[in-house]
């Protein structure tokens, strides 16, 4: 039985909206995501995700609920405490602009472990080994100005995952993707998930991706309306019958 | 300590990769450097011009006429006031000073010279770097400062021909360069010294001064026994010798004619160049931060501390700042082998080294907006998250 990585109770985000009174975001959301589990956060545009994304990346505090990460209540740590959280125990890839334009992609990857104090030259075999695992052997030199976007995602995933961090976290990975390139990037980051014993959530408007993922959160209007973790029905789902 | 090495890191990486962009701000810089360096040189070569003779005397208070204002051309001593000035209770030693201006004209060019009087050996006579000082009595024998023999190719040995304008008639006088002091500039002119019997002969003259053949001083330098009783002093001197006023050597220095305008002139440039350069290096980090901001999120979303951040931005300021003042500074050098020294530009003054320090400081000080602003950064809205 998996250790439980990831876990949400009752969380709620409640937003002022101009004009007066309040919306809640994310709406009485509960969930548990395990080692070795790869996730999709699903719904429609409005539906709540990216706050829910950003609430499990300890960059947004849930109004009220519990959010726990490798055991640590989000509610509970000053901001100083949460940068510490964010930069030990989360792996995150972003949409775009997610790598630091000047650093290679070698660099861009062993920041990660610099920024925890174990930027060694074992850190930099490890970083190389990743890359040249996701096919990268030969852009280790490579600013990111110089890669394709598919690349540049996938030495993002590196960095995500080179720290061994307890959660990874995704948003819209394939956004700026060909659906080839998609479809490469977000079948690496599942199987990188799942030999590595990593809870993976990634949140994606595009169902197609689900194929690769061993359960889907649906949101909508700030709720989990549905959670699908029947291998068929998720296959049914990113076929799009 | 691993916050300043990711920072050092991060701000270091970033500069090399962007070699041009950041090599364009440093050339600004240093151009704003050599524009500083040479206004902050000019001020100390100005005042040099005009203080120099006066800021090196070896004394601590001067004796002018009363209601002279301090004004050392305005005022003119009875020949008695030496001796009073002497005797009174902690006076060291005291000389007189005459001045008056003329000019060398034994060149193919004539210079025009500050004539000084002093007696060797007392306040107002600067100490020699070469040969001897001159006799007393009407000597026709002249002691000529540095500025002098830069300007000229003068040597001691050597016999000069001055013309002052006696009356209404120019007259010519030889003398024999016997000693050589340090620049001893005087009302921006180099300087010559002679002995009084000599000054009183060879200075120009009015029609009625002609009748006249005794030397008038115009101040008197005095040395104290204890230095530090220059307020005392000054009291004492004013309460025992009649018809005098005393001032202090910055006081005196001040009362120049035109010297206080002039530097404060100097002063308000080198103060607006500054300014201009913290809004210039302001300005390019600002636009550079709002360039960043995505890249800023990123390593604040992935664990980056603030402290990271901002130190990284004033590692990068002052990295670029201390390139700029580094070509400027060297710029400044090569240029200042290439002007004369007619040019009053003085780069060994505390101005120099102080203007270093000011633009040094000027980068953190226009990118603190820029810190600033990448400190508060959030992630959340840099990422479009919210």
């Amino acid at each position: 039985m998996s250790a439980i990585a990831l876990e949400v109770r009752n969380a709620i985000k409640t937003f002022n909206i101009e004009g007066g009174g309040t919306i809640n975001a994310v709406d009485d959301v509960s969930f548990k995501v395990n080692s070795g589990e790869f996730v999709a956060l699903v719904g429609p545009s409005g539906s709540g995700k990216t706050t829910m994304l950003s609430i499990l990346a300890a960059l947004l505090t849930p109004t009220s609920g519990e959010v726990l990460i490798d055991g640590q209540d989000l509610a509970r740590l000053n901001e100083r405490k949460r940068v510490k959280l964010r930069r030990e125990k989360i792996g995150f890839t972003f949409q775009s602009n997610n790598l630091i334009p000047f650093l290679t992609a070698q660099e861009n990857v062993d920041f990660m472990l610099r920024l925890n104090g174990k930027g060694n030259k074992a850190g930099r075999m490890r970083s190389a080994e990743l890359l040249a695992r996701l096919g990268l052997s030969d852009r280790l030199r490579n600013l990111p100005g110089q890669m394709s976007g598919g690349q540049q995602q996938r030495v993002a995933i590196a960095r995500a995952l080179i720290h061994n961090p307890p959660v990874v976290l995704a948003d819209e990975p394939t956004a700026s993707l060909d659906t080839e390139r998609a479809y490469q990037v977000v079948e690496t980051f599942a199987n990188l998930i799942h030999e590595n014993e990593r809870a993976g959530i990634m949140v994606t408007h595009d169902l197609r991706m689900c194929k690769y993922v061993d359960r889907v959160l649906k949101m909508q209007d700030g709720k989990l309306v549905q959670i699908i973790d029947d291998k068929m029905e998720i296959t049914k789902l990113a076929k799009g019958e | 300590m691993r916050t300043f090495f990711l920072a050092f890191y991060l701000a270091i990486k970033e500069v090399v990769r962007n070699k041009g962009r950041f090599f364009l701000v440093s050339l600004v810089i240093a151009l704003i450097t050599l524009l500083v360096l040479f206004i902050a040189a000019l001020g100390e070569g100005l005042a040099d011009g005009n203080r120099q003779y006066v800021a090196n005397l070896d004394a601590q208070l001067i004796v002018f006429l009363e209601k002279s204002d301090y004004s050392i051309s305005a005022s003119r001593l009875d020949t008695n006031t030496i001796r009073a000035v002497q005797r009174v209770d902690g006076v060291a030693d005291a000389g007189e000073i005459f001045t008056s201006t003329s000019e060398i004209v034994s060149l193919d060019e004539p210079l025009k010279i500050s004539m000084l009087a002093a007696e060797p050996g007392r306040p107002g006579m600067p100490l020699l770097i070469e040969g001897r000082s001159f006799r007393g009595g009407g000597a026709s024998e002249v002691v000529i400062d540095e500025g002098v023999a830069q300007r000229t190719d003068i040597k001691i040995g050597d016999e000069i021909e001055i013309r002052s304008t006696q009356g209404t008639e120019d007259q010519f006088f030889y003398l024999k360069v016997v000693g050589l002091v340090p620049k001893q500039s005087y009302f921006f002119q180099p300087t010559i010294f002679v002995p009084q019997a000599t000054w009183e002969k060879m200075r120009p003259q009015s029609e009625a001064d002609l009748n006249d053949s005794t030397p008038y001083p115009n101040i008197v330098a005095v040395k104290l026994e204890n230095p530090a009783q220059v307020d005392v002093m000054k009291d004492r001197l004013v309460a025992q010798v009649s018809n005098i006023e005393v001032a202090d050597l910055e006081t005196t220095i001040n009362n120049i004619p035109g010297y206080s305008a002039q530097q404060s002139t100097v002063q308000t440039q080198g103060a607006f160049t500054l300014l201009i350069g913290i809004l210039v290096i302001g300005g390019f980090f600002q636009i550079q931060v709002l360039q960043k901001v995505p890249q800023i999120g990123v390593l604040k979303a992935i664990g980056s501390s603030n402290a990271a951040v901002g130190l990284a931005a004033v590692i990068q300021i002052i990295v670029v700042t201390a390139i700029g003042v580094g070509i400027g500074g060297g710029l400044t050098y090569l240029f200042s082998l290439s002007f004369p020294p007619t040019i009053p530009l003085a780069f060994d003054g505390t101005r120099s080294v102080l203007a270093v320090i000011a633009l040094l400081v000027i980068g953190p000080l226009g990118g603190m907006a820029s810190i600033i602003y990448a400190v508060r950064i959030e992630p959340l809205k840099a990422l479009k998250l919210s």
